[in-house]
């Protein structure tokens, strides 16, 4: 079983990033499970979604204590949220930050990477200049770097869960695909 | 089609495949997606179903009882504080052998103010003649609610199903969605004995003395007894035809077990994998999942538990003054056997605090090693 975190913040589409997330593994025969932090939501606070992945159908209905890997939507909830709370060692941390991974050089013990998927959420008009929206973008570059769902499914799946400009988000997709930068 | 849903959409599901004709539903975390995917379909014009605006729970079941009277499939879901409020309604509904189908989101009852999951809504309505069905993940959900039909139309009585906040509600997973077709074969159009009509004009549950009353629930407690046999019939045809099934309960794990752990909800689907853990590692121990609360089935617990030596229950939920209230039931179903098995009654969850498999895995660990609990409450993962 694979358990993946999302940090983001309200309204960012966190929880939507794990649906589509969870969709593209269904659609390579993977059991999903995706859920948000059962809270209170408000727009610009901290907020958490997860997606439990297997092979088997996936009976576990807890939440998720010790995730595999975490995907950070906004680059300011670094430091202002303990991101690595519970994660496996070498997991991914993939952060959407315009700097390199080596900015994130204390995070010792897990896996770094970085897509600048606010630039690209931006250039493909997905949102405003101010509140862009970078969910699609970010699936992209998880495809590529932890090489468990293709990028296919991906943009597949962002074909389904969108609401509107699917063209657009699964082409941010595949652009953060070529753009992410490993440590 | 299998599709990755939430529960509540798969309620939705449900509900446009029962070609329900009449929803009244109040809007209240975290049953709210259930009413604003139904309603933004009947908006758009997608979904022929009327759907009647109202101010509260209380006025959403009276306005079901009066379409339901008229001789019309009807639908409502609430939680909580919601379901408190239609309780009086209730009562009725069941009294005037109605055959409504409500979905309940479990959720605490405040104070303090809580949102998250907890039995304690729908089981305190356990004695308004409603049959309650809990499910355990969203494909049962949907399947239930089709089946409910089924079931109410046939006894003529209310059916509540029930699901677990956010754990289902909120939670996306994949639910194979059957086609209209399909469900249609299964599920025939409601035809009421005798519908509201202008032309023989009728009275309805009319002041009734007591020189009757007595042999009025004497009829609605003869429609209980009848569910058993109608909810497995039902239950055989839909496994016939879509390949899932369910039973009023389901034992599970090692077949002589000398303990046996009864949950319900979503704590089953999560016990599964802790019994199997045990099972592989050599504990007598098996599972046993409840899914019908109304009628209660001790029948099919006497069976299911034979040769068991203890059991153990595990309830998110409290009647406080005497513990949990499926560890309750199952101590009555049992009392009239010879052979009085022990029943530790743990209490855990509350307001929606996870029962982890480690959790579960303490209530069998204690189980086996006392001959007797030690208290008549078993609190698990009480902060002390």
């Amino acid at each position: 079983m694979i358990e993946i975190r999302f940090h983001g913040r309200g309204g960012q589409g966190a929880v939507v990033a794990s649906k589509v997330l969870a969709v593209a593994f269904f659609h390579e025969g993977f059991y999903v499970q995706s859920f948000p932090a059962f809270g209170v939501e408000r727009r610009g606070a901290p907020v958490m979604a997860f997606l439990r992945v297997d092979r088997e159908p996936i009976q576990l209905r807890v939440n998720i204590y010790k995730p595999d890997h975490i995907i950070v939507l906004d680059p300011t909830l670094m430091g202002a949220v303990d991101v690595t709370s519970g994660l496996k060692p070498n997991g991914w941390i993939l952060i959407n930050s315009g700097h390199p991974p080596e900015t994130f050089n204390d995070l010792k013990n897990f896996r770094i990477a970085t897509v600048d998927a606010t630039s690209i959420a931006i250039r493909n008009s997905l949102g405003s200049r101010t509140n862009p929206i970078v969910n699609t973008a970010i699936l992209g570059a998880f495809s590529k770097v932890s090489g468990l769902v293709g990028i296919d499914s991906i943009a597949l799946s962002i074909r389904e869960e969108t609401p509107g400009k699917k063209n657009e988000n699964a082409k941010a997709a595949r652009e953060a695909y070529q753009e992410v930068k490993t440590a | 089609m299998k599709r990755v849903i939430t529960g509540n959409q798969a309620v939705a599901y449900g509900v446009i495949l029962s070609r329900v004709d009449v929803i009244s539903a109040y809007p209240i975390t975290p049953q709210t997606t259930i009413v604003e995917e139904l309603s933004e379909l009947i908006a758009s014009g997608r979904l022929k179903t009327r759907f009647l605006k109202v101010e509260s729970e209380h006025s959403a079941m009276a306005a079901l009882i009066g379409a339901s009277t008229g001789g019309v499939r009807t639908f409502t879901a609430t939680s909580s504080h919601g379901l408190a409020y239609m309780h009086e309604m209730l009562h009725w509904a069941s009294g005037a052998r109605l055959p409504i189908v409500l979905v309940n989101v479990n959720r605490a009852l405040g104070a303090p103010w809580n949102i998250w999951g907890d039995q304690s809504d729908s089981l305190s309505q356990r004695d308004t003649g409603w049959i309650q069905l809990y499910c355990e993940n969203n494909q049962e959900v949907l399947d239930t609610i089709v089946q409910a039909y089924r079931i109410a139309e046939r006894v003529k009585l209310p059916v509540m199903v029930v699901l677990d906040a956010f754990v289902l509600s909120h939670t996306s997973e994949p639910v194979e969605v059957p086609s209209m077709e399909e469900v249609d074969s299964f599920l025939p159009p409601f035809c009421p004995d005798y519908p509201i009509d202008t032309q023989e004009p009728r009275a309805y549950s009319v002041i009734t003395t007591p020189e009757y009353f007595l042999e009025f629930r004497y009829k609605v407690q003869k429609a209980m007894e009848e569910v058993p046999e109608v909810s497995k019939k039902v239950d055989d045809e839909f496994r016939s035809r879509f390949g899932r099934g369910y039973g009023a309960i389901e034992r599970y794990g090692k077949e002589e077990a000398e303990v046996v752990l009864v949950t319900s909800g979503t704590v089953t689907s999560t016990s599964r994998m802790v019994i199997r853990k045990l099972n592989e590692e050599g504990w007598s121990v098996a599972g046993l999942k409840i899914k019908r609360f109304r009628p209660f089935p001790s029948e099919e617990i006497y069976r299911a538990i034979k040769g068991a030596k203890k059991l153990a229950v595990i309830d998110r939920n409290l009647s406080a003054g005497v513990g949990g209230i499926f560890a309750q039931e199952l101590r009555a179903a049992l009392y009239p056997k010879e052979e009085r098995l022990p029943v530790f009654g743990f209490v855990s969850g509350l307001g929606g605090r996870d029962i982890t498999p480690e959790l579960i895995e303490e209530a069998i660990q204690y189980t086996v090693e006392h001959p007797r609990p030690e208290e008549e409450i078993l609190w698990l993962g009480l902060k002390k």
